[in-house]
């Protein structure tokens, strides 16, 4: 039985699954909060779920893993600024809309009440459009350089954060959180979502917990957890969508065109068409996924922020269990909380193991060191 | 060369045998070659000739399946060579189907690839031969010499990419015979690719260098040519050798009859099946005429396929020019050797190649080149690329069996149709199990992958994809390929009873012509891209064998003098 579990598993996860285990097990021991370890696992694992969900289409289409996440990320990006330009614009326009149409429930009091919850809807649903045209040509492109998509996807990533680059600078916003205060235009670096819709998933039915528990006279348990409830329902929300897409006639014959796409083909499959749909998906995937993470995160980082945001995702399905053309959704769970939870509890283990500060330093060797092994487990099922 | 003139044999072969996989491809064969004397070997594909020649020139496919049996004796010293240069030191040169040229190098370099002929230079001296430099005027004559041996005029400084087909297979010949050593050549169909005049130049220089003590094992499909240039011929059939007799004792007819046909006991295995199909084709006298006259085959008057001036540009398999039509409720088959363009008749007519010309499904014109556009029409196809376009090996087989029925018509899938609909497991789940115990396919259930499963049960799992589409038309590249004996009537026993119980018209492309013999009512063979005759199932055997030739009108003739 335990063979058999092996078999399943996979030894790089059960390697890292038991790695993960010593480390929390030290913790206490080295004076680190398990609790609160535990806790922020679970965050972060919240936070990067959703974009590590989006490898699953390209993947299972055959497009590879997708490098080029920074591209939905970008769309995401899109959304969450102009969500938060127009933000008064947009209530202004939804009153209007009540007013005409006469819908009772929609009062100033009801906006002014969920105004964060229209703030984060609107960052996505604006984000969306972006996404899918973005995922179009994306797609496009992807299909006539079939059998080199992970290297052009990396290079769509690279030059998409250099062109916005340029464009966050240009771009005439003119939100006055958003700008440079000295120069009156272009978009900052980092804006704050504090006001809009800062943790607006993590407190939806969050469960706080927070208590000293005395086992006896020099032992006290320091419980502080507070679950993220909602960012975890909307995960799943995202994985349950996947999943039944997945199922329809479109996902059974995306996955069939990324198994072999002759076959395909002469089952009157257009295999560049389901190719497309899947990038189109990954990428408004990643631009759900990069908003979700700003709402946990705080802010939204601009610039060279999305940069370095594809690598993680990536390794994570890779550790998952994920092949280059195979991926489930059990894969990414998997993999992005051994992923996460490694990142997170290292730096803090090792920190108060030898008495320095150097988490920041761990956390770089750790996320690239995985991010290495995880790209050399690669493998072609 | 000449002067070793010896009274034992130049090459004796003594019961060599050879099976891959527990799958018998030669079988006690034993022969002699002298020196100075052209012996033609004949063959259908898959008589074992590529295995033999593999064999005699130590290739390591034959090493690391195990090796061959019997006995390989040159001047009657035995050998037993494990690479190919042990071959070439002994003196066997090889001259193969594919080039094995480099394209950008020039002929004198390509003749005297790895024999060039060196300078004497200080660098020499100190580091050895790898820093020598070229004699490149002496390089220039000796492939001179090598080219100029061979009758034919090309440019020695000429590169191997800019020069027709002929003159590659020139300098293949010229490389052989520039090895001072060489004293036994084999040739693999060398005149395949040369035009007439260019095949005459070759098979005069052949015959000046036998002259010379070599000796020539010559392998082609034109029957012509080998009876006119051989001394002896010798004919494989399934591994067995049936013939070794001077070539003037033998005509084109009795070559061709004793390549194509089987052994009586193979006659009565195959003997129903035969008899049910004359009976069948008694109603349909001369098949090329589907207008005659037949009351009671009125229902089957209508062509289920029209094909006219099909086209279809398959690598390796180019269909030029083939018409033809098959009767509601036939089984019709495609026969010819390999790369004259039958497989590219069902794949251009599935739309999976770039094809043009008219193609009619029950009078219906039929749009080429979207695969869809044919599925659409109620054909299935099997391929003969059975891992390639056959099959999801990765994916379980209930997806393989029921996925092109999904994607086409919809079948097993839950909720609204065009709003939302998944996958039903339970449904693809037991279609699977409903064909697994239909066709025996060996499995440990539908969830089995495709990849996992052998040659003969991923036929079977093809085949079933095919019925599951419930077709009117059905379209089979190479049904038998690759799969043991049991697979291989199981196979063809499916096909029979689906046709006779759906009535449904199946065209079958096949290599093997007994196969297709066995279970078609009529038979096509293609060669050269063209449609070289259709003839009933029930025709003689050298009939086809004619075909294959293209030996038709020769045979005319010979009866006339007859």
């Amino acid at each position: 039985m335990i063979k058999n579990f092996i078999a399943k598993a996979g030894w790089p996860r059960i390697i890292i699954g038991l790695f993960l285990l010593a480390l929390f097990i030290t913790a206490p021991f080295v004076g680190v909060n398990f609790f609160t370890s535990l806790n922020n696992t679970i965050v972060r694992f919240g936070m990067n779920s959703v974009l590590v969900l989006a490898m699953i289409p390209m993947i299972q289409a055959g497009c590879g893993l997708n490098f080029g996440l920074p591209l939905g990320i970008i769309a995401g990006l899109l959304g969450a600024t102009l969500s938060i330009e127009f933000n008064e614009k947009i209530l202004e326009l939804l009153l209007q809309c009540a007013t005409q149409y006469k819908i009772s429930w929609l009062t100033e009091e009801f906006l002014t009440l969920h105004r964060e919850a229209i703030g984060f809807a609107s960052a996505i649903i604006i984000a969306i459009p972006f996404a899918a045209v973005l995922g179009w040509l994306y797609g496009k492109l992807l299909n006539r350089v079939k059998g080199d998509e992970m290297m052009i996807a990396t290079y769509v990533g690279f030059s998409s954060v250099s062109f916005m680059c340029i464009a966050w600078l240009l771009l005439p916003y003119k939100h006055p959180t958003m700008i440079w205060g000295y120069a009156g235009h272009g978009l900052r670096t980092t804006i704050s979502v504090d006001g809009y819709w800062l943790h607006i998933l993590n407190d939806w039915l969050a469960i706080n917990f927070k208590e000293d528990i005395v086992l006896s006279d020099s032992l006290t348990l320091n419980v502080n957890l507070s679950i993220p409830t909602g960012m975890l329902i909307f995960f799943a929300a995202m994985a349950l969508f996947v999943w039944l897409f997945m199922r329809t006639k479109t996902g059974t014959a995306m996955t069939a065109a990324g198994s072999n796409p002759e076959f395909a083909r002469a089952s009157g499959v257009n295999v560049d068409k389901m190719r497309t749909i899947s990038v189109v998906m990954s990428t408004i995937l990643g631009a759900v996924g990069i908003i979700v993470y700003q709402q946990s995160f705080g802010f939204i980082q601009l610039y060279m922020g999305p940069f370095y945001m594809a690598l993680p995702a990536v390794a994570s399905i890779l550790l998952g269990g994920a092949s280059v053309n195979k991926a489930t959704i059990l894969n990414v769970i998997v993999g992005t909380f051994l992923f996460q939870g490694i990142l997170t509890m290292t730096p803090s283990v090792f920190n108060s193991l030898f008495q320095t500060d150097m988490s920041e330093v761990i956390r770089l060797i750790v996320s690239n060191g995985m991010i290495l092994y995880a790209l050399t487990r690669k493998v072609r099922a | 060369m000449s002067e070793n003139v010896i009274n034992t044999s130049l090459l004796r072969l003594e019961h060599i045998g050879k099976e891959f996989y527990g799958n018998r491809v030669l079988n006690d064969i034993s022969f002699s070659i002298e020196a100075g004397e052209i012996l033609g070997l004949i063959g259908e594909n898959g008589a074992g000739k590529s295995t033999l020649l593999n064999i005699l020139f130590g290739m390591p496919v034959i090493n690391s399946t195990g090796g061959h049996e019997g006995r390989i004796y040159i001047d009657g010293q035995p050998v037993n060579f494990t690479s190919p240069q042990q071959a070439l030191a002994a003196g066997i040169g090889m001259v193969h189907q594919e080039f094995s040229l480099i394209p950008g190098f020039t002929a004198t370099e390509n003749i005297l690839l790895n024999r060039e002929v060196l300078n004497g230079s200080l660098l020499r001296y100190l580091f050895g031969k790898r820093l020598a430099t070229l004699d490149r005027e002496a390089m220039r004559q000796r492939a001179m010499k090598a080219i100029n041996t061979l009758g034919v005029h090309i440019s020695t400084d000429m590169v191997v990419s800019e020069m027709p087909v002929g003159y590659k297979q020139f300098i293949e010949i010229a490389r052989e015979i520039d090895r001072k050593h060489t004293r036994l050549l084999f040739l693999d169909e060398p005149t395949a690719v040369l035009t007439e005049t260019e095949a005459e130049i070759l098979i005069t220089a052949l015959k000046k260098l036998a002259r010379e003590g070599i000796a020539i094992v010559f392998i082609s499909h034109r029957l012509e040519e080998i009876k006119a240039f051989c001394n002896r011929i010798i004919i494989l059939r399934d591994g067995n050798l049936i013939t070794d007799q001077p070539a003037n004792e033998l005509s084109t007819k009795r070559i061709a009859s004793l390549m194509v046909g089987r052994n009586n006991e193979q006659k009565d295995f195959y003997a129903e099946p035969i008899k049910l199909d004359k009976s069948e084709d008694k109603d349909e006298p001369d098949t090329s005429a589907p207008d005659s006259p037949d009351a009671k085959k009125k229902k089957k008057k209508k062509p289920a396929l029209k094909v006219e001036n099909l086209w279809v540009d398959m690598p390796g398999e180019t269909v030029l020019d083939v018409s033809f039509e098959v009767m509601r409720g036939e089984i019709f088959g495609i026969g010819g050797l390999a790369g004259q363009g039958k497989l590219g008749i069902p794949n251009g007519i599935m739309g999976l190649y770039p094809a043009g010309g008219k193609v009619r499904v029950f009078g219906k014109k039929l749009h080429l080149n979207k695969p869809r556009n044919a599925l659409n029409r109620e054909m299935a196809f099997v391929s003969e690329d059975r891992r390639g376009v056959g099959l999801l090996l990765d994916e379980p087989l209930d997806w393989n069996i029921t996925f092109t029925a999904m994607q086409m018509q919809g079948k097993f899938l839950l909720g609204i149709p065009h709003i939302f609909q998944i996958r039903n497991e339970i449904a693809m789940a037991s279609e699977a199990r409903k064909y697994i115990k239909a066709l025996d396919i060996k499995c440990t259930g539908p969830s089995q992958k495709a990849g996992e499963l052998s040659g003969g049960n991923q036929q079977k799992v093809c085949l079933a994809r095919a019925f599951a589409l419930e077709p009117n038309i059905l379209l089979i590249c190479e049904p038998t390929r690759g799969i043991d004996i049991g697979a291989k009537n199981l196979v063809l026993d499916t096909l029979r009873q689906y046709n006779k119980e759906h009535n449904t018209t199946i065209i079958i492309t096949s290599s093997e012509l007994e196969e297709l013999r066995s279970i078609c009512n009529r038979v096509a063979i293609v060669g050269g891209g063209k449609i070289a005759g259709v003839l009933p199932a029930s025709a003689p055997a050298e009939d086809f064998g004619l075909l294959m030739m293209g030996q038709m009108r020769q045979q005319e003739n010979e009866n006339e003098e007859a």
